[in-house]
């Protein structure tokens, strides 16, 4: 009963993280067809520049309460910053090009971001816990929760919400369902392309850039973590379909809870558990739960 | 008449669109078969399915006695009935010369070689002798992204044709070839399946060509067969006037004013 | 029988290479020897790309092939090279033949996630399987030839290498010109002509997926006997983004390019990442989006065009 539980807890809070890191590769990819590598290098340098924004702030002797703010406005500042980069200083030259092109063009953007981050940042750890220890812990039962990871699911769970108003209840957001579904007849109804493209990217780059925020409190910040979050985040957006934000949320939560059940009765698969389950829904659904395969016409 | 071709109650339906309905047909051998149909009428519809790019929803489909509903395209065409297609489905990036040897290959040879080179003496000869026959020689050694629509068209009948099947299904041989050289075009296409014997039914918007190359004429309408018998009778015939010509008409009105 | 003139450049390689072999600096024969590991890995990446389809998991087959040899050396006391390395190709093969009956499914970015997905399970795996080492992986024993055991065994290791590779290169510059390599470049063309010219699509990718592992796991086995370790990085997914990039750096027109390109790749990597550990991978960011930008069809296409300069 424990175990089931801490399963669907942990599942959960791991499903939260996963999503907000998801549905930001998930929104580009539906928008702009761009399978985004460097989604990684985002989250990397939104842990980074958290860390080093609230020790700062810390160290300043204001008060810890605050630091929640810093962190948000890290995230922003980071995401748009780095977005803008990747967006205008190199996607833009490619626009057009097939989509495994893409990939590899961000997996370069990767790689220059992995380089530029060790520059700034140098190769120590970094971390600031404080936020993190500040909301203290939920005794439940036998088990303890931490609170800071609780508030990540009702993070995510808002910030699910906010994309689902934005995309169905706002104009704006129903102009963005257009591209998704059908580029040719977004170009014929007169939408800005290349504002479109913009604007999706820094939303997803703030995304991106906000989960490495989150994370900050939680883990010692060390070079490589955007590497690694980046295909886990692939297997989330692959299982739910691409492009799908529903999907994203959905396969989240199977691999939150797939993970979180590795991890609690069978920990020596906890690592490739993930793929495994990416596997299956792709051997089963092609296309991911929440897409279909386009049919060519002859 | 021996048939070669019988379809059986022949439908398809994507979800509620009915795109195909109860199509009964039967092409005798040699037979030349023009067919006729507004945009979406099911002509492209059925070729496929008879060609097994789709799957029919119901019915069955028979060539020469044997039934192959439900057939995927290779083990139709290894049967014995090839296609063209109406945009032409090329190797564009290659040569046409490659294009013609990796038909020859795959198509007539039926097996691929490992460690063989594909451009052989023998095969090269044959792929020159098989685009003089469609008087695209002079092309041979282009990429096909750079040549016109109309060698490209040839190019696609070309290469459904090497293995000389009994049965050629056409796909607007003419589309997207200027008027002038569309009778030019439909000689070329037709000699070597005239000599060969084969079968052919070809879809076509132009009446005019319609009427000169095939005896017999088939119109298409809404996922139906409106009308099926001999040229003069099918194109007379009122409804197919009402339908169909008169689609035709306004088509190439439309056409003719944004030229 | 005529040798054909890839065949015999192939062959002039070998021999320069070979006589070459007693001369080469020690450090200069293992970065040789280990780039015709890597190449070899890499012509099984351009084998797929000609037919339109880009694993980013090729690493999967590069470390299975080189924890086959250590695993045989280990616990069945294997030591014959020959053997290590024929063990180290069938144990790719045979995983490919599973794993290719799904992936040949696949085009696009789901071939290319989903071969990436493969190889990381195998990372998870290894990274928590304590009898091979978990993280750090372990050390492969010497390899003996045909019952001796040579005490220069790198010198002996780069001329097995070099004859291997350079028969392999032989075997696949033929291939690329055969019937099943033009089906390759077909299918990336349009697989629905090749569907209506009676060959299944499916049966083809199958093949060159099996082809593109045994060449994988060839590789990871050759490298794993100059570098004496093994670890489960050799799956971790940015090897395998290591061998596209290599794919892309020289070019899928000619397998040639493949061991060029692999050669400057490891030379380039040993010193850049001693010189500036910090900005390497910045290098092959940037060459890569200079590649893609200015030369995407490699360097390859450079001898290519010179070659047509002086004709």
């Amino acid at each position: 009963m424990f175990t089931l539980t801490a399963i669907l807890v942990d599942g959960t809070i791991y499903a939260s993280w996963l999503f907000i890191v998801a549905a930001g590769l998930t929104l580009v990819y539906g928008v702009m067809r761009i399978l985004n590598l460097a989604h990684g290098s985002l989250y990397a340098v939104g842990a980074y520049t958290a860390a080093s924004a609230i020790t700062w702030y810390l160290s300043a002797g204001h008060a810890p309460a605050g630091s929640y703010l810093v962190l948000l406005a890290a995230a922003l500042a980071a995401g748009t910053v780095t977005g803008l980069l990747i967006e205008r200083g190199v996607l833009r030259l490619m626009y057009g090009r097939d989509e495994v092109v893409m990939i590899l063009v961000t997996y370069a953007v990767l790689l220059i971001l992995e380089d530029v981050i060790k520059l700034i940042w140098g190769v120590e750890s970094y971390s600031a816990y404080q936020p993190y220890q500040l909301l203290g812990r939920l005794q439940f039962g036998p088990m303890t929760f931490a609170n800071y990871d609780l508030a990540l699911i009702a993070v995510a769970a808002a910030v699910a919400i906010a994309m689902w108003w934005t995309l169905n209840r706002t104009r704006r957001g129903k102009l963005l369902l257009v591209v998704i579904h059908d580029r040719e007849m977004s170009a014929a109804l007169g939408i800005d392309v290349t504002r479109v493209f913009v604007v999706t990217f820094l939303i997803g780059g703030v995304l991106g850039a906000a989960a490495g925020a989150l994370t900050a409190p939680v883990v010692s910040v060390v070079p490589g973590i955007g590497v690694e979050v980046i295909v886990l985040a692939f297997a989330v957006v692959v299982i739910g379909g691409l492009g799908s934000v529903q999907g994203a949320l959905v396969g989240s939560l199977i691999v939150g809870i797939a993970r979180a059940a590795a991890v609690h009765l069978l920990p020596e698969v906890e690592l490739f558990v993930i793929y495994g389950v990416m596997c299956l829904v792709l051997a089963v659904r092609p296309a991911g739960l929440f897409a279909r395969p386009a049919a060519r016409k002859i | 008449m021996n048939a070669v071709l019988e379809t059986r109650a022949l439908s398809k339906s994507f979800g509620a669109v009915v795109a195909a309905a109860e199509i009964d047909l039967v092409v005798g051998e040699r037979e030349v078969i023009g067919v006729i149909g507004a945009n979406g009428a099911g002509k492209t519809t059925f070729i496929n399915m008879v060609t097994g790019y789709l799957r029919p929803s119901g019915g069955s489909i028979r060539f020469r006695g044997r039934d192959i509903t439900g057939l995927p395209p290779r083990q139709v065409v290894r049967a014995g009935i090839c296609r063209s297609f109406q945009v032409s489905q090329l190797f564009r990036e290659l040569t046409v010369l490659d294009n013609m040897l990796i038909a020859l290959g795959m198509l007539r040879e039926g097996a691929l070689s490992w460690l063989a080179p594909l451009h052989t003496r023998a095969r090269e000869d044959e792929a020159r002798k098989v685009l003089e026959r469609y008087t695209i020689e002079r092309y041979a050694d282009s990429r096909v992204a750079t040549l016109p629509q109309g060698v490209r068209k040839l190019l696609d009948i070309a290469m459904a044709t090497v293995s000389e099947p009994p049965l050629l299904l056409l796909d607007e041989p003419t589309s997207g070839v200027a008027a002038e050289e569309k009778f030019a075009l439909m000689d070329t296409v037709m000699a070597p399946v005239r000599a060969s014997g084969a079968a052919c039914l070809f879809v076509e918007h132009d009446m005019e060509i319609v009427e000169r190359y095939s005896a017999r004429v088939i119109a298409f309408y809404d996922g139906r067969i409106l009308a099926d018998g001999p040229t003069a009778e099918t194109l007379t015939d009122p409804e197919v006037r009402k339908y169909v010509i008169g689609a035709e008409l306004h088509r190439d009105r439309e056409a003719g004013c944004s030229k | 029988m005529r040798t054909d003139p890839g065949t015999r450049g192939f062959l002039i390689a070998a021999a320069v290479l070979l006589a070459a072999g007693p001369f080469l600096p020690k450090w200069l024969s293992y970065i040789a020897t280990i780039s015709l590991g890597y190449a070899l890995v890499v012509a099984g990446v351009v084998l797929l790309m000609r037919a339109g389809l880009v694993s980013f998991g090729q690493g999967l087959y590069f470390c299975l092939g080189g924890y086959a040899v250590g695993a045989a050396g280990k616990y069945w006391n294997l030591g014959d090279a020959f053997v290590l390395l024929a063990a180290a190709v069938a144990v790719s093969v045979a995983v490919a033949a599973l794993l290719g009956l799904l992936l040949a499914r696949y085009r696009e970015i789901f071939f290319a996630m989903f071969t990436m997905a493969f190889s990381m399970i195998l990372y998870g795996l290894l990274s928590k399987s304590q009898a091979l080492g978990s993280t750090d992986g372990f050390n492969v024993s010497h390899a003996t030839f045909l019952g001796y055991a040579p005490v220069a065994l790198q010198g002996w290791l780069y001329a097995a290498a070099v004859v291997l590779s350079m028969a392999v290169a032989i075997a696949l510059q033929r291939y690329l010109r055969s019937g099943m390599g033009y089906a390759g470049d077909a299918i990336r063309e349009n697989e629905i002509r090749v569907e209506y010219l009676g060959i299944s699509v499916y049966r083809v990718v199958y093949l060159k997926y099996l082809v593109a592992a045994g060449l994988g796991g060839l590789g990871g086995g050759l490298a794993a006997l100059a570098s004496g370790h093994v670890g489960p990085d050799m799956a971790y997914w940015t090897t395998s983004g290591e061998f596209v990039f290599v794919a892309l750096l020289g070019g899928t027109q000619h397998i040639a390019a493949a061991f060029a390109a692999s050669f400057l790749f490891e030379l380039i990597k040993t010193y850049a990442f001693e010189l500036s550990p910090y900005t390497w991978q910045m290098m092959l960011g940037v060459v890569l989006l200079a590649i893609i930008l200015f030369l995407p069809s490699g360097l390859w296409s450079l001898v290519a065009r010179g070659r047509e300069a002086l004709r």
